[in-house]
């Protein structure tokens, strides 16, 4: 089940019933969760939803579009501040979402107008999304004065703003859902975004997205107005990273300048990263791996959380390249080829013994002789799987 | 159906197309031969739109193509199969094909062109990146042709590909044209199968067409000495 789930599964083929008994059990899982564990989890659970929405719109761009885009972080941010600030003045919660998802899709839309439609190459698009989440973040931070209001609500600068309104019953606006009923709705979106992005790549249009990652000059030779779909591509990842970045103000709660910064756009993608780019679950997982293992390491006394981190993320760089979710599903391979893995490792002393070369042609054969013993790594093809 | 009228195009300062000139008749099929360097790849990319004309003019259908985009020159019904193939490695046999559907798809025109293409039939659930050179040719061939293009533009499908494949691909071709009516304007290399396809052949040199010969005067020795230089 896991090697069909993680790793077996094309983009553009519609979801077989594995793939929806899967989406179920997680769904009874995020239901049975509030029952069995304590209050903490629950509301860092519900911290790591909104985290997850903005994994999962970078996942979408990044390993189905191709693009890679730190501008995430930004929609995000805007769709944080965006919720907070109209649910104050209004009241209205369920409202103040929406605002947030167009927000975040506004600020994707304009930006990604001038970068697509101008023809900028990947490598400036990266660039010019990771200056504009720094120009965000250095604006939103230089908003502490008195004259930065929006109708009754102060920025507060460096603060963020701590009165972040928690949702409200959509039918009944005079009740404030309660810590499990936060959580629900929570896991409620975060399912409905991963299922709805998922049956997204089984259209034309999620083809066509693919189509651009792998080859965007083929694919407008087959008609298709690329600059249009990549663009429309960019404004539903950020609509997607409001919604989380709205989540998250509301879990803190607290919308907040940090949203916007280097650190969280480094964290989402080793999010994506360790979790597997090359799906739409592995960037969830990679969320709740990487946030629970930084909790972990925190109780456990470990003053470098970034050095660890760091270290993690270049041992997956390194050897586990298709992340941590795909390599699970390819353990069923592993144990068919054991008699193979098990060579491979008994001859890695005698390879490095021939080693008569420099210190850095030993590191560049023992990081490939590992990686080959990964599989899904380097030598091995996995992109495009959900 | 096609009207190139003193096409001139290139690299930046380096022109290719010096002033070209062609016209193509519906349901024809008109090879380009030349040496490496002389523009039949670079008169392809123009045509598509990939490179931009710097003078002159192309007409298809009767109405100036010259300015549009690639995308909407293929809308119009202009197909192009690229040198190389670039058939989508990671996307299965099928997922490629309603890749093609963009212009004048559809679930029919793929089960149609599946018939027409049977060796595609078995691999349909296969990677494109996990076939043959000949198989990806004829992928990329069936999804071009799956939206229907009037015109085809096709360049060196026989590239890289093994002789006894070569004459499969160039029986698939046959049956396709046939079949459909297609129009084609084919550059390649290899003169037989330039021979066996087109009803004539245009000679370019230095980026200008200096000559059309009939396929038959490419098995005189003479002639593609005289032009060719073989």
């Amino acid at each position: 089940m896991a090697y069909r789930v993680f790793a077996m599964q094309q983009p553009s083929q519609r979801p077989r019933w594995w793939w929806w008994l899967f989406v179920a059990a997680l769904a009874a899982f995020f239901i049975t969760m509030p029952l069995h564990l304590e209050l903490f989890v629950i509301l860092e659970m519900s911290r790591f939803f909104g985290l997850a929405m903005l994994a999962l719109s970078m996942g979408f761009l990044w390993g189905f579009g191709g693009v890679l885009s730190f501008g995430q972080t930004a929609f995000f941010g805007l769709g944080g501040y965006g919720y907070t600030v109209l649910a104050l003045n209004t009241g209205a919660t369920t409202g103040s979402v929406f605002f947030a998802i167009a927000f975040g899709m506004a600020g994707a839309a304009v930006l990604g107008y001038f970068m697509i439609y101008g023809r900028i190459s990947e490598i400036y698009l990266s660039v010019t999304t990771l200056v504009f989440t720094l120009i965000l973040e250095k604006g939103v931070r230089a908003t502490s004065g008195d004259q930065y209001v929006i109708g009754t609500v102060r920025l507060n600068g460096q603060n963020g703003i701590p009165t972040v309104p928690q949702l409200k019953v959509p039918w009944n606006p005079s009740v404030e859902l309660d810590i499990n009923g936060f959580f629900y709705v929570g896991a409620t979106l975060l399912v409905l975004v991963y299922l709805g992005l998922r049956l997204l790549l089984t259209t034309q249009f999620g083809r066509v997205i693919v189509g651009l990652r792998e080859n965007e000059r083929r694919t407008e030779l087959l008609g298709y107005d690329t600059r249009r779909y990549k663009l429309g591509a960019f404004v539903l990842a950020g609509g997607v990273a409001g919604l989380g970045g709205a989540f998250y103000a509301m879990s803190i709660p607290l919308a907040h300048p940090e949203m916007f910064s280097l650190g969280r756009a480094a964290d989402v993608i080793m999010w994506v990263l360790v979790g597997g780019k090359s799906t739409l679950i592995g960037p969830i997982a990679g969320v709740f791996a990487i946030e629970h293992f930084k909790g972990w390491l925190g109780t456990q006394g470990v003053g470098q959380v970034t050095l660890v981190l760091g270290a993690v993320l270049i041992v997956f760089v390194l050897v586990f390249q298709q992340g941590l979710l795909p390599t699970v599903g390819m353990l069923p391979e592993v144990w068919r080829d054991r008699r193979q893995v098990w060579r491979r490792i008994l001859a890695l002393p005698r390879t490095v013994a021939a080693v008569d070369w420099g210190v850095d042609e030993l590191a560049l054969l023992l990081v490939r002789r590992l990686a080959r013993l990964i599989p899904g790594s380097a030598s091995r093809s996995g992109r495009g799987r959900t | 159906m096609l009207e190139v009228r003193g096409l001139r195009a290139g690299y930046g300062r380096i022109q290719i197309l010096d002033g070209i000139d062609l016209s193509l008749a519906q349901g024809t099929v008109v090879g380009v031969l030349g040496h490496n360097g002389m523009g039949k790849t670079t008169l392809l990319r123009t045509l598509i739109g990939e490179l931009r004309a710097e003078q002159g003019e192309i007409r298809f259908d009767g109405a100036d193509v010259t300015q549009l985009g690639m995308h909407r020159r293929a809308r119009r019904g202009i197909g192009y199969v690229p040198q190389g193939r670039d058939i989508y490695a990671q996307l299965t046999v099928m997922e490629n094909l309603k890749m093609g559907e963009m212009v004048r798809g559809g679930a029919s025109a793929i089960a149609e062109m599946i018939e027409y293409c049977p060796i595609l039939e078995p691999l349909l659930e296969r990677r494109g990146g996990a076939l043959s050179g000949g198989e990806q040719q004829i992928l990329a061939l069936a999804r071009c042709l799956v939206g229907r293009p009037k015109l085809l533009l096709l360049d060196e499908p026989t590239e890289g590909i093994q002789p006894s494949i070569v004459e499969k691909i160039q029986a698939q071709l046959q049956a396709l044209t046939a079949a459909l009516g297609l129009t084609v304007l084919l550059v390649e290399q290899n003169l037989q199968f330039i021979a066996a396809l087109a009803e004539r052949v245009l000679i370019i040199q230095k980026g200008r067409i200096v000559t059309t010969i009939a396929p038959e005067q490419l098995h005189d020795k003479a002639v593609v000495d005289e032009y060719l230089g073989i």
